[in-house]
C-alpha cells in the first residue's frame, strides 16, 4: 500500500513537472515556426546553408521590427539526411514545440516524409529547394518556393543536346532518391524528344562508395557525356573515380550539386563539369549582392544557391504572416495563442495568405506560386574551371 | 572481353579489403569461438585514426610522400591494435566464461557503443580522406585500367597475408596461438599464457582491420562512423565462405566477395550489390556449412 501509494504520488509529480516544462515552452508575443534540415550526415552542406540563410532573414527581420512588432522565433532540428529522422522531427516540432508553420528540407526524399504530418496537423510547410514534384502534390499545406524537376531535367536536356552539342549521353542516377530517379526519368524524356540518345543507364546507392563497376559498363558504351543528377557527396567522388578509370567526358548534373564541399572532394575531376543552379551568386542586382555580402560577413562562406531559397523561403512566409497581420488582425492574433481550434482556422487563413504569393522579390528571382503551389522560376547553368564556377547560361521557363 | 577484365581488376582489389577485415574475424573465431562483431567498427575507428594522423602530420597535403603514408598506416594500425585490445580486455574477458551467446551480445553491443560513440566524436557528416599518395592512371595489357593505388591496396594486402602467415606458422607466439585455437585448456596447462595469446590475437586482427580501413580511405576517400556496418558484414560472410577459423579461407572469401559484388553490379544490377553478399551466406550455409577450406568438426553433446 505504502508502496503504490509512493509510486503515484511520483506519478502525479512527474506529470507536474511536465505540464511545467511545457507551460513555460510558449511565449505568447512571439510566433514560433519550425525549421528541419540535414545539419549533418551526407548531405550537411544542405542543412547548413538551409539553416543559416533562415537565420539571416530572420535575425534582419527581427531587428526592423519583426512582423508588425511581433518576433518570429525558428526552432531547428537536425534529420541527419535521414528520411526517418525528418518524420521524428517534424512531428517534434508540431507536437511538442507547437510551431506555426514549417520551413525545410531540401531533399525530396526528406520533404515527403515529412510533409503528411503538415498536412495531416494543418500546419503550413513551405521547402526552400525540394524539386521532386510529388512533394507538393502531398497536400494543400505543402509550397515550395523553387522550380520543378521536370522543368529541370528539360533544361538539362536542352543544355547538354543544344549548347554543349552532345547527342549520346550516360545517365547514373541515385536509385534510393526520389529527386535522382525524377530528375534522371525528366531529362531522359526531354532528350529523347530532342533527339539524343542514351547509351546506358546504371544506378547506385546514396552512401555508396565505390562506383568502378558501373563507371566500366558505362565506360564501354562511349558516351559523350555523364549526366549525374545526384548529391554532391557522391557525385565528387563518381567523378574522381571515372577519371581514374579513364571515362574522362564531362558530366552535367542537377542543384544537387550545389555546395561549396563538392569541389573538394572531387577537386580537378570535376573541371569542364556543368550543373543547375538557382541563382548566380555574381548577379549585379543590388538585392542579391546585398544578401551575397551580408551573408558573408557573418558566416565567412559564399552563399550557395540552397542557402538564397532557404533566404527566399523565410521572405515568403514572413510576407504571408504580415499580409495576415494587416487584412485578419484577430486570426494573427491567434496564431500567437494556445493549440487550439482558433488557431487552427487561423493557420488555415495563413495558408491562403502563402498560396495568394504573387512577385515577391527574392534572391532568387520574382516568386509567384501557382495553382499547384510550386514557383515558376528560371534556371541558371554554371561551368566548372580550374577549380572555380563560371556563370554559364540563364534559362527562362 | 575486356569489360569483364577491367570488371575482375576492380574486384580483386576491393576483394583483398574484404580480405583483410575477414582475417581479423576468423582469428578471434579460431581462438575463442566468437563473432566479434564489433570488428567493422575497428576498421572504421582504424580510418579515422589515419584520417586525424594525417591532417596532424600533413601527410595528406603539402608533405605527402611514401615514407609518410608508411607512418600513417603504422598509427593507424597500432591505435586499432589498443582498442581491439581494450575491448578484449573490458568487453569480452569478463564474459569468456559464460554462454557464446552471452558472448555475442556482448559483440554488439560493443559493435553499437563504437558506431554512436564515432558519431558523436567526429560528427555524423562524411570526412574526406587525405591523399596520401596522389593518384595515377596505369594501364596493363588489354586496355584494363588500375590505379596506384588499387595497386598499393593489393601489394599492402599481400604483405601483410605473407608476414601473418609467417608469423603463425614460424614464432614462437605463433605456435602458441595455434595451440590455444586448438584447445585452450590444455595449451593452459602446458604452461602457455592464454590470456596473453588471446589479447595478442585481437591487436593483429584489429591492426589488419586499420590497415583496410587506410586502403579504403585511399582508394575511396569518403569516411563517415557508419562505414563499418556494410563491409563488416560482408567480411564477415567471406570469413564464413572460406571456412572461418582458416586463414587462407578468409583470404579467398574476401576475393570471391570483391569479385562477385563487381560482376553483380556490371552484369545484373546495383541493387543487388548488397544483397550478393547473403545469398552467398545462404549458399554457403546450405550446401558446404564448414566453407570452403573449412573442416567439419563434429561437436560432442
Amino acid at each position: 500500500m505504502i508502496r503504490s501509494l509512493r509510486s503515484w504520488s511520483l506519478a502525479i509529480a512527474l506529470v507536474a513537472a511536465l505540464g511545467l516544462v511545457t507551460g513555460c515552452a510558449k511565449k505568447s508575443n512571439e510566433i514560433v515556426i519550425g525549421e528541419y534540415g540535414s545539419l549533418t550526415g551526407t548531405t550537411a552542406t544542405f542543412g547548413i546553408s538551409s539553416k543559416n540563410g533562415i537565420e539571416l532573414y530572420l535575425d534582419n527581420l527581427n531587428a526592423a521590427g519583426g512582423v508588425g512588432g511581433t518576433k518570429v522565433k525558428v526552432i531547428v532540428e537536425d534529420d541527419q539526411s535521414k528520411p526517418e529522422e525528418a518524420a521524428t522531427a517534424v512531428n517534434k516540432l508540431v507536437d511538442q514545440d507547437g510551431v506555426i508553420a514549417v520551413l525545410g528540407e531540401v531533399a525530396s526524399s526528406r520533404s515527403m516524409a515529412a510533409a503528411p504530418i503538415c498536412q495531416q496537423s494543418g500546419v503550413p510547410m513551405i521547402s526552400p529547394s525540394s524539386t521532386n514534384p510529388k512533394v507538393t502534390e502531398i497536400g494543400d499545406y505543402i509550397f515550395r518556393v523553387c522550380f520543378i524537376d521536370p522543368f529541370q531535367g528539360q533544361m538539362i536536356a536542352k543544355f547538354t543536346k543544344e549548347k554543349l552539342g552532345f547527342t549520346k549521353a550516360a545517365v547514373f542516377r541515385d536509385i534510393k532518391n526520389d529527386y535522382s530517379v525524377g530528375l534522371a526519368n525528366y531529362f531522359t524524356d526531354a532528350y529523347h524528344a530532342l533527339g539524343g540518345a542514351i547509351v546506358a543507364d546504371e544506378a547506385y546507392s546514396e552512401g555508396d562508395q565505390d562506383f568502378k563497376a558501373q563507371l566500366t559498363v558505362i565506360k564501354s558504351k562511349k558516351p559523350q557525356v555523364l549526366i549525374v543528377p545526384g548529391y554532391y557527396t557522391e557525385v565528387g567522388l563518381i567523378a574522381r573515380q571515372a577519371r581514374e578509370m579513364g571515362l574522362d567526358v564531362p558530366m552535367v548534373g542537377g542543384d544537387g550539386w550545389v555546395s561549396d564541399k563538392l569541389i573538394e572532394i572531387g577537386q580537378d575531376a570535376l573541371n569542364g563539369s556543368y550543373h543547375v543552379n538557382h541563382y548566380w551568386e555574381e548577379d549585379p542586382n543590388p538585392a542579391i549582392q546585398k544578401f551575397v555580402t551580408e551573408y558573408k560577413a557573418r558566416y565567412n562562406a559564399k552563399p550557395d544557391g540552397l542557402a538564397a531559397l532557404a533566404y527566399d523561403a523565410a521572405g515568403v512566409l514572413t510576407a504571408a504572416l504580415d499580409r495576415l497581420r494587416t487584412e485578419d488582425p484577430a486570426a494573427f492574433k491567434a496564431l500567437l495563442g494556445p493549440r487550439n481550434d482558433a488557431q487552427k482556422a487561423a493557420r488555415a487563413k495563413l495558408r491562403d495568405r502563402i498560396a495568394s504569393t504573387k512577385d515577391y522579390p527574392g534572391v532568387t528571382g520574382r516568386i509567384t506560386l501557382d495553382a499547384a503551389r510550386n514557383a515558376v522560376k528560371p534556371a541558371v547553368f554554371v561551368g566548372i574551371k580550374n577549380g572555380k564556377y563560371e556563370f554559364v547560361a540563364t534559362v527562362e521557363p | 572481353m575486356q569489360e569483364l577484365f577491367q570488371q575482375l581488376a576492380n574486384g580483386i582489389a576491393w576483394g583483398s579489403i574484404y580480405a583483410l577485415i575477414a582475417l581479423g574475424y576468423t582469428m578471434v573465431y579460431g581462438i575463442l569461438r566468437l563473432i566479434n562483431f564489433a570488428h567493422g567498427d575497428v576498421y572504421m575507428v582504424g580510418a579515422f585514426a589515419a584520417y586525424y594522423i594525417a591532417s596532424a602530420t600533413g601527410a595528406g597535403g603539402a608533405r605527402a610522400s611514401l615514407p609518410m603514408a608508411l607512418l600513417v598506416l603504422l598509427g593507424a594500425m597500432l591505435v586499432s591494435a589498443l582498442l581491439g585490445m581494450l575491448i578484449e580486455f573490458f568487453a569480452y574477458r569478463p564474459v569468456r566464461r559464460s554462454s557464446r551467446l552471452t558472448a555475442l551480445i556482448t559483440a554488439i553491443g560493443v559493435s553499437l557503443f563504437l558506431e554512436n560513440a564515432g558519431l558523436r566524436l567526429f560528427g555524423a557528416d562524411p570526412k574526406f580522406f587525405p591523399q596520401l599518395i596522389p593518384p595515377r592512371r596505369i594501364t596493363l595489357a588489354g586496355g584494363v585500367i588500375v590505379t596506384n593505388h588499387q595497386i598499393t591496396v593489393v601489394a599492402v594486402s599481400i604483405l601483410l597475408m605473407i608476414a601473418l602467415t609467417l608469423f603463425i606458422q614460424r614464432t614462437r607466439t605463433g605456435k602458441a596461438m595455434r595451440a590455444v585455437a586448438f584447445n585452450r585448456d590444455a595449451a593452459s596447462l602446458m604452461g602457455i599464457p592464454v590470456n596473453r595469446i588471446i589479447t595478442i590475437t585481437f591487436a593483429i586482427g584489429s591492426a589488419l582491420a586499420a590497415a583496410a580501413g587506410v586502403l579504403v580511405g585511399l582508394t575511396n576517400p569518403k569516411i563517415e562512423p557508419l562505414m563499418g556496418i556494410m563491409p563488416g558484414i560482408k567480411a564477415f560472410v567471406a570469413a564464413v565462405l572460406g571456412g572461418i577459423g582458416s586463414i587462407p579461407g578468409a583470404v579467398i572469401g574476401g576475393l570471391v566477395m570483391g569479385v562477385s559484388e563487381y560482376l553483380v553490379v556490371g552484369y545484373v544490377s546495383s541493387t543487388y550489390r548488397d544483397a550478393i553478399a547473403f545469398v552467398i551466406l545462404i549458399l554457403v550455409l546450405l550446401i558446404r556449412p564448414a566453407g570452403l577450406l573449412g573442416r567439419n568438426v563434429a561437436e560432442k553433446v
